[in-house]
């Protein structure tokens, strides 16, 4: 049979015909539709992780009594889950593991650039990288062979533009004969004592030397050759470039970026005259290459940020860039919160409060953008606490009460609950508001703990967030209405007033939730048009379905149109003039 | 089956149909038998930012991104986008262009305006311009969410393939209750010149 798939579709069909039991993941663009696609296949386990170290230690146990598992993240992610990931690594496998990690160079939806592939490195496991649709399916079936017949976990990594481009793919059959998974006991191999793990280095160092050598035969590394003048390594999106814009080079595609096999890139740069390393990112191949000796040109031409094009190749060898049309500068269109979203009163309110917001990831991260201008921090997933725990640690006390960490339930729960732990703790004293809209919206709406649904869609255990706050020790805990901006003024500011820890929690619901009944539109708003005084106080809180018609009345007027519109009532209540009202 | 390689990329604003689109149209190539690649940029797709997606096929397809300056086909659906992105197209190529502007945050909040007569600037760059009014023409076949299926219409129009594969993609890509309405919105749009 034959479809065009993702890559993302494709890595699930093939854990799904690698006889995978098990797949777990904390959702992240661009890797979270892998699992989105394994919860189609009845025979696999799928479910989303509170974080990716929660995730790869869920596969751990899996494989550990035997089942082939499945650990997804992007790259950011690997970051959460390195402590387990590094002792796998000594431990080995006994049902296959393979974790997916999809990086995303020119960071289309990221706040870095890392280059995973330092990952398997330093982990000093083998990492394979596919460069289409057909090998997402084929490397994925592989790389389980891979880490049984090596006794290792195997990455895979992806980026955004194969995770998320289309292409032909045939399928395969399931795998009949996985074995059965059972208690077996091996504390030797799996219980990492200093006394065991002394002994597992040796077998880490001998198995990549083993697996270096290996690749060399390894079908998945082959040399293509086309003349001799120029060849060129290259591995995973960068290959499709290299053919489109090169079409005369020979090249040494890698299918396994590490350990690299040494011997076939000796073999292949004596055959040719002039040796190119085309990689996205950090000189990973060219370095190890220039390490042995081999001279080469990499990233004296290929630029190291962002990630690569057809045209930036061919600029990178000074081939003649196409022609193509100049335009002049337009209004930039950056996404924007929905019409009716809770974040945006909250936002606002912050914003009039003159707080100073440390931020976290997820849709509310929007809330950076004008005109609601309201975030002064955003590092990574959970950090949002912590961070306002240091910066009050030092502020004087006026300065001090005007610390907000902002955080979404799925990231609250992912790894903010740490910080909010320390913050209680260590008597930090600034306000944290747990933005619950009740899924994890950023990443296209999955459940959460706190959302009361598994992935595979069965209703389950409701982490109460009042209560969980309180049982880790936070006495002002009290929950409001987003969408009323007078309860959210007033709660947030009497509780920035307060010299200790204090939570609030919002409870509206993210508009885009799929589940029915939990949001529910009110009636489209419209602006009654002898009312409007064109004052544009409406303007102030950015929502896509009210637009700025300057040529309207003396001073222009405001109009809302119906069809965006969800009701939410947040602009009619900055109305002086109350020339918002319901539509009739 | 010639060498060549067929390039098109759509454009437009997140929520308007077009990774939809993109599928159909992947689908359909697949269908009469070529090697497809297709490539885009989601996430924010749903909260009104700036989408492209890169439709390329032919006999052998490498990079699913179509080299810039080698666009064969701009289809928009937007007019300022279709506008923005036109460096993608080669000299000489065509544009399928949605006759709609949608404005940007900063032209909603009042800061910016948006860019007058846009459509007269695309068609100053590129005569071979087809400006299509997708609304009405949607209302017309019966819903006016289907203007993506009229410019797809029009887009076929200027595509060497059999009628009967665009109508096999549609009917597997589009849910039941929408068909009959999105068939008839192609047709319409395969109808204009
Ligand atoms: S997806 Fe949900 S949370 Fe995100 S902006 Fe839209 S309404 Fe808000
Ligand atoms: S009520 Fe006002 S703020 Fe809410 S969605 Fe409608 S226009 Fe936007």
């Amino acid at each position: 049979m034959k479809e065009i798939l993702s890559g993302n579709e494709a890595i699930a069909r093939g854990a799904y015909e690698a006889g995978v039991k098990v797949a777990c993941a904390y959702p992240g663009t661009p890797s979270t539709e892998i699992l989105e696609n394994t919860v189609r296949y009845k025979e696999i386990d799928s479910s989303w992780a509170t974080n990716e170290k929660v995730a790869l230690e869920v596969g751990i146990g899996a494989s550990f009594v035997g089942a082939r598992s499945l650990v997804t993240m992007k790259h950011v992610g690997v970051n959460v889950a390195a402590d387990p990931l590094f002792t796998l690594s000594y431990t080995g496998v006994n049902g296959g593991l393979v974790l997916v990690c999809a990086d995303d160079p020119e960071l289309h939806s990221s706040q870095d650039e890392q280059d995973s592939r330092n990952y398997a490195k330093f982990v000093k496991i083998p990492m394979l990288e596919p460069s289409d649709s057909q090998e997402c399916l084929d490397f994925t079936r592989l790389a389980y062979e891979i880490s049984e017949k090596y006794d290792t976990p195997v990455m895979l990594r992806t980026t955004t533009r194969i995770s998320h481009s289309k292409s032909v793919v045939t399928f395969g059959e399931r795998i009949g004969a996985v074995k059965e998974p059972k208690l077996e006991r091996n504390p030797a191999k799996f219980v990492m004592l200093p006394g065991n793990a002394r002994g597992r280095h040796y077998v880490v160092e001998d198995r990549t030397l083993q697996l270096s050598k290996d690749g060399v035969s390894l079908p998945i590394n082959r040399v293509e050759m086309r003349g001799t003048k120029m060849g060129v390594i290259t591995a995973g999106i960068s290959y499709q470039h290299v053919r489109e814009a090169l079409p005369e080079a020979s090249v040494l595609k890698l299918g396994m970026v590490h350990p690299l096999p040494f011997d076939l890139i000796r073999e292949f740069a004596s055959k040719v005259d002039k040796l190119y390393v085309v990689e996205e990112l950090d000189p990973f191949i060219e370095d190890q290459v220039k390490a042995i000796g081999i001279p080469v040109i990499g990233k004296e031409i290929i630029p190291i940020c962002g990630e690569l094009t057809p045209g930036r190749v061919r600029k990178a060898f000074g081939l003649p860039e196409n022609a193509s049309s100049t335009v002049e500068k337009l209004p930039g269109r950056p996404p924007n919160m929905c019409p009716g979203c809770p974040h945006r009163g909250v936002f606002y309110t912050l914003k009039q409060l003159n707080a100073y917001v440390s931020g976290d990831i997820g849709c509310y991260t929007l809330g950076f953008m004008p005109p609601l201008s309201a975030m002064d921090t955003c590092v990574c997933m959970g950090a949002s606490i912590g961070m306002a725990t240091g910066a009050a640690k030092v502020l004087p006390p006026e300065e001090r009460k005007k610390v907000v960490a902002v955080i979404g339930d799925s990231t609250f729960l992912h790894t903010g609950i740490n910080g909010l732990m320390d913050m209680v703790y260590n008597k930090g004293a600034a306000t944290v508001i747990i933005l619950d809209n009740r899924i994890t919206a950023m990443t296209g709406r999955q459940e959460n703990p706190g959302s009361g649904h598994t992935l595979m869609n069965d209703p389950t255990n409701e982490v109460n967030f009042e209560l969980l706050c309180k049982a880790i020790g936070v006495k002002n805990v009290r929950t409001i209405n987003p969408l009323d901006l007078d309860e959210c003024r007033t709660a947030i500011a009497e509780e920035m007033e307060r010299p200790e820890t204090s939570v609030i929690i919002t409870d509206k619901p993210c508009v885009l939730i799929k589940r029915e009944g939990v949001f529910k539109p009110g009636a489209p708003l419209q602006v009654v048009d002898d009312a409007c005084a064109g004052c544009r106080a409406c303007l102030k809180i950015g929502c896509p379905a009210i637009e700025w018609i300057p040529s309207s009345g003396k001073k222009g007027k405001a109009h809302i149109d119906p069809l965006l519109c969800n009701g939410c009532d947040v602009c009619s209540q900055l109305c002086k003039f109350s020339a918002i009202k319901e539509a009739k | 089956m010639s060498d060549k390689v067929t390039n098109i990329v759509l454009v437009g604003v997140g929520g308007q149909g077009i990774l939809l689109a993109a599928e159909i149209l992947s689908e359909t190539f697949m269908l009469a038998g070529f090697d497809v690649k297709k490539s885009e940029i989601h996430g924010m797709s749903q909260r009104g930012g700036s989408v492209v997606s890169h439709v390329r096929y032919g006999k052998e397809v490498f990079s699913p991104m179509v080299p810039e300056g080698d666009g064969d086909i701009l289809f928009g659906f937007e007019l300022m986008e279709s506008y923005r992105h036109l460096s993608l197209l080669k000299p000489g190529g065509t544009v399928v262009v949605n006759d709609l502007c949608i404005a940007p945050p900063s032209v909603l909040i009042g800061q910016e305006q948006y860019p007058a007569d846009m459509a007269l600037k695309i068609q100053d760059l590129f005569p071979d311009c087809l400006l299509v009014d997708g609304q009405n023409l949607a209302i017309q076949a019966g819903n006016a969410r289907a203007a993506n299926t009229v410019l797809l219409g029009a887009v076929s129009k200027r595509l060497d393939i059999e009628e009967k594969y665009w109508v096999e993609a549609i009917e597997k890509m589009v849910p039941k209750k929408a068909l009959e309405v999105n068939l008839k919105a192609f047709q319409m749009g395969r109808g204009l010149k």
